[in-house]
């Protein structure tokens, strides 16, 4: 707190490029929930903190907000080394404009892969620390006393020998005039003496949820605004030829047809639902293409052929598994395979786009804002400092809304035709699920090695399907070398371990792309790669004649991480322990985003076969948890996402297309199927992991092994409702 | 061109009749809290209730609305998020990203409405609309402690 603070020249806005930025003035449009600094600006102490006359804090927030509770963790993290009253606390989205002409001094906007917090937590509490220095040297200097002798409390400073008391409200101008610290400098508090961080905070980000008047993309309204509906070529890779605008002349409201690319046409009308039955009214001519012979029988003799192939990426081998399993004393082998999912998100694609002579701006829901600023810059050729994405809270993400901005393109390029227009684009539900990025399809085939006392002697892992890279961007896989379709059974700590060690073990690869285009799915290829592993693994418990629980546990000495999050599981989901009749239990663990997970489930299964998930206990060690009953709530969560993808979800392909356009045959879990779910959050506050995504992959085997074990029959496909389980 | 009762005032809107409510509401009268989610009543984002019933608004049409049905949106259910529903999705944190609320709110105020101390059973068959974020669990304990109860 010592550290000396010298004077500097205060500029709002150090702009690069276009016009200055006058922050804590300009906020993004349409944030309702979030702090209204037009009336009373506040000053910004720091990048990270404004604040205004009345003491409120205004923390800027750089992530993007999909339900997922970053805004109010990212908040905390920064209010804890703040000292601020949280009482007090506001939000603000900075927008990639201010980002970018500011140098990105908010870093990293993107949000996936579970990195909102983890991997900005250290700057944004630095930022909160640096303010706090600030503040209290402002104080200092206005007391003429040395800053050492100067204390906080609810950003109320004081100096106790004098008595003097002042608040962060009544310094912050001056504040905002000093150099911030070195962040370096800056010594941050140990978590243990968190009072905000670390505790169940409500969110800050609920109020307007409740009464309607949050406004999400969708819900843009903008003078002059026309709509748009549009319609892509069904069939993946195929194109527009031609289309009848002669037969919708004349319908009310529509102002125009527009050819968006070589695959999608557009109706534009003055409302939505206007251009929406127009365009169902249009005659459209597709070429389908290559792509339309396609169908998931197709795909899957594709998969299949890539479990048997003699070439594959050899992403493991140690020992000689193929020789351990060969002179095993007990063998075991298992074919298993994923289906392709949609994302769904509530709230479908859309974006809306105004384009004027100079100037490119798009009001969007997206998990990368920077994306979609260079996406809206790049379609419009309109430079990147003349343009502006005002972002909103998403409603729905789930790994959709990232890197690929195809939805800000296609809103340009419709733009483009109604020059100065603000055009709102929005697809239909069936658009949203027939042009997704789909979690990719797989296959695996598993065999294991049993000795003569159940250990496990070898294990062999042969994926093949589909990766997202390779669709992404291929040179980043040459060779089918994509570590990343084996997330999950890495050597190396710290992401995605695989928890066990076996003496002999192959895991390949086998990429076998197909014409569907694919993409992170919240999870990503965790869900789908912990159902391989344990459903197998727990075939083999079951071959050796072992506990589900007594089987993982002796792999897994080398894991205590791992390990103590199985045994928490274990633990507060009394495995063991008698239950109801017709009730069973299932147990599994796994790794991914850099956190630690396990479940157990509790299922029945009825004569007729149907299952029933009675309750779910998860165990997550995320390292340091910032607000626990939000991990709880994405806890929650992921088990509605997972089960939905165990029950329901599937993607069939015919003739080149997907066939589930809508939620009637897309179908998703619903309240009456909820099981009651129990979080335990087990930290050890030694390193930082995700919580959106890391639990999901643990739903479905845990499962499909209480499954296996009411039945005697292990699930080895999904969704579950085209199974026959009795 | 058609008449409808909205949140307690006579709305005068300029749509064909076979445009669903949903988009009468949204587009013409602009309250937007009403959301789109399928367009096919399967998914319950735009609930409203009409004469107090709920009503999937995306598949009537307005020329089923006579003027002097009540239509009340999620934001006429209360003039200060005060009705028992919104205090108790408050209270548990409920939303995340919030999309589908309004319409699990106007559901959980129809069934209350209806039956005042629902069971588990009741909030089961009541509460049919979608969550992709996956709040289930704490929609029924806020239904559970709007209707004044401690869960089951």
């Amino acid at each position: 707190m010592n550290t000396k603070l010298s004077r500097r020249r205060f500029i709002v806005g150090t702009a690069v490029a276009g016009g200055g930025l006058a922050l804590g003035i300009r906020l993004p449009f349409g944030a309702s929930a979030e702090a209204k600094t037009a009336g009373d600006a506040g000053v910004e102490v720091h990048a990270w903190v404004v604040v205004k006359p009345d003491d409120t804090c205004v923390i800027r927030i750089a992530r993007s907000e999909m339900g997922q509770g970053t805004r109010t963790g990212l908040a905390q993290l920064v209010a804890e080394e703040l000292e601020c009253d949280w009482k007090k606390v506001a939000t603000e989205s900075i927008t990639p404009g201010e980002n970018l002409a500011r140098k990105r001094v908010w870093g990293e906007m993107s949000t996936g892969g579970s990195r909102g917090i983890r991997t900005s937590q250290d700057y944004v509490r630095r930022g909160g620390a640096a303010a706090r220095m600030m503040l209290l040297q402002a104080a200092a200097d206005e007391w003429k006393v040395p800053v050492a002798e100067v204390g906080v409390a609810n950003g109320v400073i004081t100096h106790a020998a004098s008595g003097r008391r002042t608040t962060y409200g009544k310094v912050a101008a001056a504040a905002a005039k000093l150099t911030p610290p070195d962040p370096k400098s800056i010594t941050l508090k140990d978590p243990k003496d968190w009072k905000i961080a670390g505790k169940p905070m409500k969110r800050l980000d609920t109020a307007d949820k409740l009464n309607g008047s949050k406004v999400y993309a969708l819900d843009v309204r903008l003078p002059g605004m026309l709509n748009a509906a549009v319609k892509a070529c069904p069939v993946f890779g195929g194109k527009l030829v031609s289309y009848d605008e002669s037969k919708i002349a004349g319908r009310p409201g529509v102002r125009g047809v527009v050819k968006v690319n070589d695959s999608t046409v557009a109706v534009v009308a003055d409302t939505w639902w206007r251009a929406k039955s127009a365009l169902e009214a249009l005659p459209i001519v597709w070429d389908e293409g290559a792509g339309a012979s396609q169908s998931s029988a197709t795909i899957a003799k594709h998969l299949e052929e890539g479990l048997g192939a003699s070439e594959a990426y050899a992403f493991r081998n140690e020992g000689d598994a193929v020789g351990a399993i060969t002179g095993a004393a007990k063998k075991i082998e298992a074919v298993y395979s994923t289906p392709f999912l949609a994302h769904a998100t509530m709230e479908p694609m859309n974006c809306t786009v105004k384009l004027s002579a100079d100037r490119a701006e798009c009001w969007v829901a997206t998990q990368n804002s920077e994306a979609s600023l260079a996406a809206l810059s790049e379609q419009s050729g309109v430079p990147l400092e003349k343009c502006e994405v005002y972002r909103h809270d998403l409603g729905g993400g789930f790994g959709r809304r990232g890197g690929n901005q195809d939805y800000v393109r296609q809103a340009v390029n419709i733009a483009q035709h109604f020059p100065g227009v603000p055009i709102k684009m929005i697809w239909s539900r069936e658009e949203d699920m027939g042009h997704d990025f789909y979690r990719p399809i797989s296959q695996c085939k598993l065999a294991a090695g049993l000795d003569d006392k159940g250990n496990l002697v070898g294990l062999h892992v042969r994926i093949s399907g589909q990766s997202i890279n390779a669709f992404v961007n291929p040179a980043m896989v040459a060779n089918g070398k994509d570590d990343r379709q084996l997330q999950g059974y890495t050597a190396r700590p710290g992401d995605a371990q695989l928890g066990y060690t076996v003496p002999n073990l192959l895991i390949e690869y086998a990429m076998r792309n197909t014409h569907v285009p694919v993409g992170p799915w919240r999870g990503v290829n965790t869900n789908q790669n912990a159902v391989y592993m344990e459903c197998f693994i727990e075939e083999a418990a079951r071959a050796a004649g072992a506990d589900s629980l007594e089987f993982r546990r002796a792999l897994m000495g080398k894991h205590p991480k791992h390990l103590a999050v199985l045994n928490a599981a274990a633990d507060k989901g009394h495995w063991g322990t008698p239950l109801p009749a017709g009730v069973h239990r299932g147990i599994a663990h796994f790794m991914g985003y850099g956190s630690y997970s396990a479940a157990v489930a509790e299922v029945s299964v009825s004569g007729e076969g149907k299952v029933r998930v009675h309750r779910m206990v998860l165990a997550l060690d995320c390292g340091h948890a910032v607000n626990p009953d939000q991990i709880a709530a994405q806890v929650e969560g992921s088990v509605v996402y997972g089960l939905t993808a165990a029950f329901y979800g599937e993607c069939k392909v015919e003739n080149g297309r997907m066939t589930e356009l809508n939620f009637d045959r897309y179908q998703m879990l619903r309240l009456a199927e909820m099981p009651k779910v129990e979080t335990v959050i087990v930290p050890t506050y030694d390193f930082w992991g995700g919580v959106g995504e890391p639990t999901i992959s643990v739903v479905t085997p845990a499962v499909l092994n209480a499954i296996f074990a009411a039945t005697g029959k292990p699930v080895r496909s999904l969704p579950l409702k085209n199974l026959k389980l009795v | 061109m058609a008449k409808l009762n909205i949140n307690g005032k006579i709305r005068d809107v300029q749509v064909e009749p076979d445009t669903p409510l949903l988009w009468a509401i949204r587009e013409q009268v602009g309250l937007t809290g009403t959301k789109y989610g399928c367009g096919v009543a399967q998914c319950g984002a735009c609930s409203v209730h009409i004469n107090g019933e709920l009503v999937r608004s995306c598949v009537l049409p307005v020329g089923g609305v006579k003027p002097t049905d009540k239509v009340v949106t999620i934001e006429g259910l209360s003039s200060t998020s005060s009705h028992p529903v919104q205090k108790a999705w408050s209270a548990l944190d409920v939303p995340q990203c919030g999309y589908c609320q309004s319409g699990q709110i106007m559901a959980a105020a129809a069934l209350l409405r209806k039956k005042p101390k629902p069971t588990d059973q009741d909030i089961d068959d009541a509460m049919s609309n979608v969550c992709r974020c996956g709040t289930y669990q704490r929609v029924r304990a806020a239904v559970h402690m709007a209707a004044g109860r401690k869960q089951a």
